[in-house]
């Protein structure tokens, strides 16, 4: 046991200097996935037995390999179809993101605005996207912009309200401690608010990510002459059910990526969020 | 009760006045009423320790020093300036939890008020960088807040609030979130710390024996709604750690006074 006069002397207590090797752990994100995969080829293979054992029609249900032969036979429409749709998620996506961020610290930064906006966005929230799409579809006609408005759409919500949120948690002491620190409104916005409202902000981002795809669907379907809703409307009534299953498959890999994206762009911008779990 | 206008440490220094001028002050929240008729006078550069049982307005007359919040009643003076904007330019706040950003590096946390002021992180961080080593530090500058431990971060809050450059120090329990072996070498490290960098301090704490070890003065609050009702001098010389001086006689009647005052 030190002496206290000389703990203090050599500030860092051996505790402290402990703390040099914190353990930093970095597991292997592809080792993690590993149970996930597992399970989706055991899935694949039960299906396939399912169907060629059971002889399922192919038109009600078809088997994996059925399903990719539809991909390479039916890969010029797939591909240029998953393209229109992949714009219109992208440019929807990222304008709800742009859009949604702006709106939450006006909504933030003015008391009036957030009284008065507040309410209607709740309120806008539960109007169905397959209500929306229609209109959109009559009101613009059949060009990517309905498209791309009903993806904002539906992305937009989850932005603005987590945003929102994550700006207005923030612990009322660390404002009061920043103004005694020559801190001025700006400062604090830029220098606590924001930053503290990231991980918040990244959670609504990554909400809208699964969202967009959804959205693109319904847009196509309620009025378009390509893409991959519209692939599935087409092939639906003549039983080309492979084909509809094919563009499930494309719509599924749009969706993950996207948010495998912004989960990457996460750990890229606020590192801090994740070192932090466990510790506080 | 010693006369209000107790100056222990004014003088010697070549440093004499008032840091802090609080008379008949009030103030309520809806119903309740944190503090009342509050009178206090906190001479230039003497350390003062507040002590009183939990929810006596502790942490309200903090906000009313800072200029975080204005009095109902009564008037308050930082330096001779009353106004609450004015009080806030003298005033630096070192809450009990270290809020430390998370984001920023131990560094880059320590330069908060320099780059508030205008700084450029080069010129920040060329003057902040120096101190670490003096504050136990070294080595730790890039860390993340996560990265240290309890005192590391309690240090790089305490750093973070030197730096602002103010006058007055309110020090609003900083050490209530550690544990007691820590506490007690933060102590220490504290007194030494602001014999090195003189300041007006208020230390709000629940704990007699901190205020007494880091202050040399120490104000016993009623409970709410808060009023003086102790105050004693606490300049203990000749003990140079904080183990002598918390078993030498002198403290432990201190102690018995205080700890008194507070049941009353």
């Amino acid at each position: 046991m030190l002496d206290e006069a000389q703990q203090a002397m050599a500030v860092a207590t051996p505790s402290e200097r402990a703390g040099r090797d914190f353990p930093r752990r970095r597991p292997n994100r592809l080792l993690q996935l590993g149970p996930a995969m597992l399970l989706v080829l055991l899935l694949l293979g039960a299906w396939e037995a399912v169907v060629r054992l059971g002889h399922v029609a192919t038109y009600l249900i078809p088997a994996p390999d059925a399903i990719a032969t539809e991909f390479y036979d039916g890969r010029a429409v797939l591909f240029s179809a998953a393209w229109v749709t992949l714009k219109e998620v992208l440019l929807g996506f990222f304008a709800a993101v742009a859009l949604g961020l702006g709106l939450a610290v006006l909504l933030h930064v003015s008391a009036v605005l957030r009284k008065s906006l507040y309410p209607l966005l709740i309120g806008g929230q539960n109007i169905p996207v397959v209500v929306i799409a229609p209109i959109m579809a009559i009101l613009l006609g059949f060009s990517i912009l309905p498209k791309v408005i009903v993806v904002a759409l539906t992305c937009f919500f989850s932005v603005v309200v987590n945003a929102l949120d994550g700006l207005r948690s923030v612990d009322p002491e660390l404002k009061r401690m920043m103004k005694t620190l020559h801190g001025s409104r700006w400062a604090t916005f830029r220098r606590i608010e924001f930053p503290a409202a990231l991980p918040s902000i990244f959670t609504g981002v990554r909400i809208a990510a699964t969202f967009a795809a959804v959205g693109a669907v319904f847009a196509e379907w309620s009025g378009s002459n390509n893409g991959l809703g519209f692939v599935m409307l087409q092939a639906t009534p003549q039983l080309e059910t492979a084909l509809v299953f094919a563009s499930i498959v494309l719509l599924a890999v749009m969706a993950v990526a996207l948010f495998g994206f912004v989960s990457i762009v996460e750990h890229l911008v606020i590192p801090w969020a994740f070192d932090e779990k466990g510790r506080t | 009760m010693s006369p209000a206008g107790a100056m222990t440490r004014a003088g010697g220094d070549g440093v004499s006045g008032d840091g802090i001028v609080i008379s008949g002050v009030t103030r309520s929240f809806g119903e309740v009423t944190a503090v009342r008729d509050l009178a206090l006078r906190i001479a230039l550069h003497s350390r003062v320790g507040v002590v009183g049982p939990s929810g006596c307005g502790k942490s309200t007359l903090v906000g009313l020093i800072a200029g975080l919040d204005d009095p109902d009643a009564g008037t308050i003076e930082v330096r001779g300036r009353r106004v609450a904007p004015e009080r806030l330019a003298s005033c630096a706040l070192m809450p009990q939890k270290d809020l430390l950003l998370p984001w920023r590096s131990a560094l880059d946390n320590a330069c908060l008020a320099l780059e508030n002021r205008g700084m450029s992180k080069r010129e920040a961080y060329a003057r902040v960088r120096p101190m670490f080593p003096k504050f136990g530090l070294a080595g730790f500058e890039d860390r993340r807040p996560s990265q240290l431990s309890g005192g590391m971060r309690q240090r790089v809050s305490f750093l973070r609030t030197l730096v602002a450059e103010k006058e007055v120090l309110l020090l609003d329990e900083p050490f209530g979130a550690l544990d007691s072996i820590t506490r007690a070498t933060m102590q220490q490290w504290l007194r030494e710390a602001l014999d090195r960098e003189p300041r007006t301090v208020v230390l709000i704490t629940h704990d007699v024996e901190e205020a007494l070890v880091v202050c040399d003065e120490v104000v016993v609050l009623s409970e709410r709604p808060g009023r003086v009702v102790e105050r004693l001098a606490s300049d203990l010389p000749g003990a140079s750690s904080r183990r002598e001086l918390v078993a030498s006689p002198e403290f432990v009647a201190l102690r018995g006074r205080a700890m008194a005052a507070l049941e009353c």
